[in-house]
């Protein structure tokens, strides 16, 4: 299992393949579930040209450890991976990486749901949208 | 001997995200009696009653208002989470 929280732009997609080849056993695996969330370039009616997404340093990597080990154990995992990104973000970059492998689907799509539902609701992060007019805080999140 | 009165204790706040810019307040120690709750933590960074989404957490875990704290706790108000 892997958690990390990156100040700098990461390739998901790279990420998970990189993951996979050093960390699963071939064969081991029946099923991989990949949810990656990028950054938009509009929110609620208006172009957004970059985004700030600040945490609570220590909370958070605490929070974050914490959801996964708990889909982990809940859905007998074989493995996960969970990336995050802090720092000033433009449109079309990666926010948010979570990865699962189990034995068979069941499992790694239901874990990668939850664990994306639980960074939502209890994970310390915060967004900062640059308009094309000023800054606004995102006042919360919009329903799965 | 009676002992000197009050006895106080340190607590260290943090705010984070629209919270830390309205109070104008990134980190502060507060020195307070000993019989203290997060409640009295936010009325001792501000005169306004606490906005009706703020969370706290206490040593990186989340509490509600009438949780106690502890000499060298670190508390932390902030708004509703937006991560993912």
């Amino acid at each position: 299992m892997r958690v990390e929280i990156r100040p700098q732009p990461f390739a998901p997609w790279q990420e998970v393949g990189d993951y996979q080849e050093r960390h699963l056993a071939r064969g081991a695996f029946g099923a991989s579930a990949v949810f990656v969330g990028s950054m938009r370039d509009f929110n609620r009616g208006e172009p957004v040209r970059n985004m700030a997404l600040e945490h609570y340093a220590g909370m958070t990597e605490r929070q974050l450890t914490q959801l996964t080990e708990e889909a982990v154990q809940r859905h007998d995992l074989l493995d996960a991976l969970l990336l995050h990104r802090i720092g000033n973000l433009r449109p079309n970059d990666p926010i948010v990486l979570v990865a699962t492998w189990s034995a068979h689907r069941a499992e790694a799509f239901t874990a990668c749901r939850e664990i994306m539902e639980a960074l939502k609701t209890r994970a310390t992060f915060w967004k900062k949208e640059t308009l094309t007019d000023g800054e606004r805080w995102v006042d919360g999140n919009t329903p799965g | 001997m009676q002992p000197a009165y009050p006895f106080t204790m340190t607590v260290h706040v943090k705010c984070f995200a629209s919270l830390r810019q309205q109070l104008g307040v990134d980190a502060i120690d507060i020195e307070h009696r000993f019989d203290m709750t997060v409640a009295d933590v936010w009325q001792a960074l501000s005169r306004q009653p606490p906005p009706g989404n703020l969370l706290c957490a206490r040593n990186f875990e989340y509490v509600d208002f009438n949780q106690s704290v502890a000499d060298g706790d670190e508390i932390a108000f902030f708004p509703p989470v937006t991560g993912g």
